[in-house]
């Protein structure tokens, strides 16, 4: 899979040629940074807004096709490999849908100053 | 590192991932504004684009197959719904769409479990469980990826079915009561510990998660089952932050930290945008989520004693909107229902010719959906510039002629301002009272959600047209015209 393994370099500055750290703990480092990020970038949102911004992050957390696309891998096998095909079947739904349906919302704001 | 169609390196990989969360991160923040929406939307769906493309140039050994296939449906299903479905439904399909990111989560670890209990077959009894196999991160992270996507999918599916109307029950069975929920999630705990820790045979491992799988459905459908149509959207937008976190916690499963970041971005705006939504309602979100108003339904249906309701009729009321020099349109739920939109517009081209200023009050929660009101009012074309939200707008009914209120009533409802033992005390509520007159368009005196009465349609200046507010507004429009 794509880990992330820090330079040897500074691995070995630290422990004298150890190992990197572990994954676990560099995930939970980007979870708390990501976290925070997520927080404080949803301030002042107009009630109008509510509704295509749900959408729009509903869109961003199909992101989760990236991970299944690599279940189509032979590695997994034939159940696993059926699992990764309804994994990204419904990621993709998830994705085009929502992207598609949250402009289909914001189309709406732009039309409506240009009529009376 | 797997090196696959373009033998591109994890380094190029690593930087695209960047790139695309910082897309994520940017088009998120445009999301929140009305004028930057749309771009914000196209930002987002770049990073999407860029992740999905570096994703399928690193993938080695894939049945492309499976992958083109699913790509193909998925995006012939998508296109085809997020086109094709109607404005009204914006909200269902939203919880749709949900609902299928947070079962995907959970068939990525469901796969990867697949993986991994073929290698358990061929260790044997040397490795002794999923974490004995892949540690014991890896068996939490599976775990919490499975339970939480399949919450997040039925969860899903129960708000989809209360907003397009065909569930109406607070519940199935016993399930829907909290003692259940609370008993459903610890069997939920206890099988991420038995699936991933205990379970040493390949069919054990497998039929654990499948048997978490069934316990988090059900728990999905007891957390949103006893909540009221009208809270969904608050209820959905916790759920899409579960969503977020499903996907977070697949991130650890695959090791991948684009899924990580995304994840957990989607995961904590979601929750504050959950907030915000609660305080416009001036409600906690516990009380939402477990607090419930009703036994079986959610108020409605109950006639409770009304006197001095004046009821009138579109010949009494035309004249009243002819000679009125400012009209303030309230709209609501009920107008959403009898797609009276066009007509409202009508109406109000035929008042503005004759000279009447016409202004419609959106109260945050009007309808079923936040926004929801605007959507239905902007397919009708009526101008931006004709909408105005409660601080804007409350002020002015006293100057007003005349308020309708059109199919909306908890959100008109002075009893908020003025008894705060009501359920709804505190709310903020849209002061129609202040007009001159007001002309009330309902189909019949019940309750609206919160099952309590409404003063408003026994106040001296009020009159009640009952019918259904298309027809209604038609009987209005003829009226007019004939003025």
């Amino acid at each position: 899979m794509s880990g992330f393994a820090i330079p040897t370099v500074a691995a070995a500055a630290q422990e004298g040629g150890g190992e990197p750290l572990p994954f676990l703990i560099i995930g939970i480092w980007i979870l708390l940074l990501a976290v925070f990020v997520g927080f404080e970038l949803i301030t002042k949102v107009p009630p109008t807004i509510h509704t295509p911004l749900m959408s729009g992050a509903n869109a961003i957390s199909g992101i989760t096709i990236v991970g299944a696309l690599y279940c189509a891998g032979t590695g997994y096998g034939g159940l696993g490999q059926f699992f990764g095909f309804l994994a990204i079947t419904m990621a993709t739904v998830n994705c085009v849908g929502g992207f598609l349906v949250t402009d289909r919302m914001l189309k709406m704001f732009g039309q409506r100053g240009k009529k009376s | 590192m797997t090196l696959g169609l373009l033998a591109i390196s994890s380094s190029v990989e690593q930087v695209v991932y960047m790139a695309a969360a910082l897309c994520f991160i940017f088009g998120l923040k445009r999301l929140s504004g009305v004028k930057t929406a749309r771009s914000g939307n196209a930002f987002a769906a770049l990073g999407m684009a860029l992740a999905v493309i570096i994703t399928l140039g690193i993938v080695a050994d894939v049945s492309w197959f499976v992958l083109i296939g699913g790509v193909a449906v998925g995006t012939a299903i998508g296109l085809a719904l997020a086109t094709r479905v109607q404005m009204t439904a914006m909200p269902e399909l939203v919880a749709l769409f949900n609902g299928l990111g947070g079962a995907a989560s959970a068939f990525v670890a469901l796969a990867e479990v697949a993986r991994f209990s073929g290698r358990l077959s061929e260790e044997g009894a040397t490795a002794g469980s999923l974490s004995g196999l892949g540690g014991a991160d890896l068996a939490v992270a599976i775990g919490l990826s499975v339970l939480i996507g399949s919450v997040t999918l039925s969860g899903s599916l129960i708000a989809f079915g209360k907003l397009s109307g065909k569930i109406w029950k607070n519940r199935f069975g016993p399930i829907g009561s909290q003692a259940v929920n609370l008993a459903t999630a610890a069997v939920c705990v206890l099988l991420v510990v038995w699936a991933g820790f205990m379970a040493s045979s390949s069919g054990a491992v497998l039929s654990a998660h499948l048997l978490l799988v069934v316990a988090a459905l059900v728990l999905g459908i007891g957390l949103v089952m006893p909540i009221g149509g009208a809270d969904m959207p608050v209820v959905i937008s916790l759920l899409n932050s579960y969503s977020g976190l499903a996907a977070a916690a697949t991130g650890f499963v695959l090791q991948n930290n684009l899924l990580i970041i995304a994840g957990s971005l989607v995961g904590a705006s979601g929750l504050i945008l959950t907030q915000i939504m609660c305080k416009a309602m001036n409600r906690s979100l516990p009380n939402v989520l477990f607090a419930t108003f009703g036994e079986e339904e959610g108020g409605g249906g109950k006639d409770e004693g009304y006197t001095g309701v004046k009821s009138s009729g579109a010949e009494e009321c035309a004249p009243i909107l002819d000679a009125a020099r400012s009209v303030i349109i309230v709209p609501g739920y009920g107008l959403a229902v009898a797609q009276a939109q066009h007509k409202v517009r009508e109406m109000a081209s035929i008042l503005e010719g004759k000279g009447v200023e016409v202004r419609y009050a959106i109260h945050p929660v009007a309808g079923r959906m936040p926004g929801h009101m605007n959507v239905l009012l902007a397919e009708a074309d009526v101008p931006y510039e004709q909408l105005f939200d409660l601080d804007q707008i409350n002020a002015e009914f006293r100057n007003a002629d005349v308020a309708i209120v059109l199919g909306a009533n908890d959100v008109c409802n002075p009893v908020a301002n003025d008894d705060p033992t009501s359920p709804i005390a505190g709310m903020p509520v849209l002061n129609v009272w202040d007009a001159q007159t007001v002309m009330v368009v309902k189909r019949s005196l019940s309750a609206g959600y919160a099952g309590i009465k409404n003063p408003l349609f026994e106040a001296d200046n009020t009159l009640m047209l009952f019918g259904d507010a298309k027809k209604m507004v038609e009987d209005l429009v003829t009226e007019l015209q004939e003025l």
